[in-house]
């Protein structure tokens, strides 16, 4: 009975943070920061699936891929299927990640953003919407600067309402 | 993805999904609604004035040029009834607000504030009070995406209106940059012809400001010239736009005529 009770502990704020992160990524920019926008909802995704894998798994990055691409106007799928290599990538090796630093950390996040980028670059290719900006590739920098911040944040955000 | 691309089966889903998608969408859109607010609020007695002063000069300005307008629709239609042809129908329109959200960068699309309680369909024109914005390519219940007339997917059927030669305009991905393609070196166009929408495709209203001709480099080598057309729309900065229903009254007015027909 309470492994039942903390395990549903949480799932508002882990809710509230992916609507942050939806909030963030429709934030209107000025034109020359709007390409160096963060993969808000990805990083968010990661930091979920690496600390509580057996709660924030596939399904959940399925949908919000799907709630991605409604609000980005993309086709339907295009970031559902980048999410969920995302989280299987994640949950795979959440136990190494747990283990290192935080500035490897970043740099394995960076790397899983680029194949994130290079799925979506391929479908939107497929599709005859790609692009050949080399600004393409700025989120996973930016994500990858960003994630210290944004670790230390959603860990203190999680122990303070003992999500485990 | 394949499904959503090629068939559309999924607008449904993509329409329900919206109506989670529209209130995250509503929250952003809140410090501009509320900047926007401010400085309406706190305008001077003076410069209300002077804004008052403009637009009663304008309007002076545009009444009388819709005098000379009146009279030469109505000469317009009578010639046309000599010709026996028909004559061009108003358009039933209605004011939409966009939203200021981000959707995919290197995309040209944007979101406004009416959706099927308003009656929006996929494909329904969007103007400005300068020109043709773009078409609505996913409708949702209480907001719809509209795909700009310079994203790289979108072609719209134009005509120079100098001389009524026909083209096609394609978006660039550039905000200040329309293609004309497939008109030969020897075509009779010039820089600064207007280019209007054609009304062939029947999903634009024929006669609506496009853009003016920007540039044009004929190279001998090439079977095309190239040319380059300004939008007359302000594609990056109207935030009230027009919804179009350009054939609807059409439709009403071949039913009534079926209706007449039975009796």
């Amino acid at each position: 009975m309470i492994g039942l009770e903390t395990r549903q502990q949480g799932n508002g704020i882990i809710a509230m943070s992916f609507i942050m992160a939806l909030m963030l990524t429709a934030l209107p920019l000025p034109d020359w920061a709007v390409n160096w926008r963060p993969a808000w909802v990805a990083i968010v995704l990661i930091y979920w699936c690496m600390a509580v894998p057996d709660r924030v798994g596939i399904f959940i990055a399925w949908f919000l891929g799907l709630l991605l691409d409604v609000q980005q106007g993309t086709v339907l799928g295009q970031n559902a299927l980048g999410m969920i290599l995302l989280a299987v990538l994640t949950i795979n090796s959440h136990q190494r990640m747990r283990a290192y630093p935080l500035s490897q950390q970043a740099v394995l996040i960076c790397f899983y953003l680029l194949f994130y980028e290079l799925i979506m670059l391929m479908v939107s290719g497929y599709l005859g919407t790609s692009t050949r900006d080399w600004t393409y590739w700025m989120p996973a920098i930016t994500s990858m600067l960003l994630w210290p911040w944004l670790f230390i944040i959603l860990r203190d955000v999680r122990r303070k309402y003992s999500i485990s | 993805m394949g499904v959503d691309h090629h068939q559309g089966h999924l607008k449904i889903i993509r329409s329900t999904l919206s109506t989670v998608v529209y209130p995250i969408q509503y929250v952003v859109n809140l410090p501009v609604e509320a900047t926007e607010w401010v400085s309406n609020t706190l305008v001077t007695h003076n410069s209300l004035l002077k804004e008052n002063d403009r637009l009663k000069q304008e309007r002076l300005l545009l009444s009388s040029k819709l005098q000379r307008y009146e009279v030469l629709e109505t000469e317009n239609r009578r010639l046309r009834e000599l010709l026996e042809s028909s004559f061009r129908i108003n358009d039933k329109v209605l004011v939409a607000e966009l939203i200021a959200v981000e959707l995919q960068t290197f995309r040209r699309q944007v979101v406004i504030n009416k959706g099927q309680r308003e009656g929006a369909y996929d494909g329904q024109p969007i103007v400005d009070s300068a020109g043709i914005m773009g078409q609505i390519v996913h409708v949702g219940p209480f907001s719809s995406t509209v795909l700009l007339i310079t994203d790289p997917n979108h072609a719209l059927p134009v005509q120079v209106n100098r001389n009524g030669l026909r083209a096609i305009a394609v978006g660039t991905g550039q905000n200040d940059k329309l293609l004309l393609e497939h008109l030969p070196n020897n075509a009779d166009i010039r820089v600064g012809d207007l280019i209007v929408s054609s009304g062939l495709g029947r999903r634009f209203p024929s006669g609506y400001p496009v853009g003016q001709i920007e540039k044009i480099s004929r190279d001998p080598g090439e079977p095309f010239a190239k040319v380059m057309i300004k939008p007359s729309a302000h594609l990056s900065q109207s935030r009230e736009v027009l919804m179009v229903w350009p054939y609807e009254k059409i439709n009403k007015i071949k039913e009534d005529l079926e209706e007449l027909a039975i009796k």
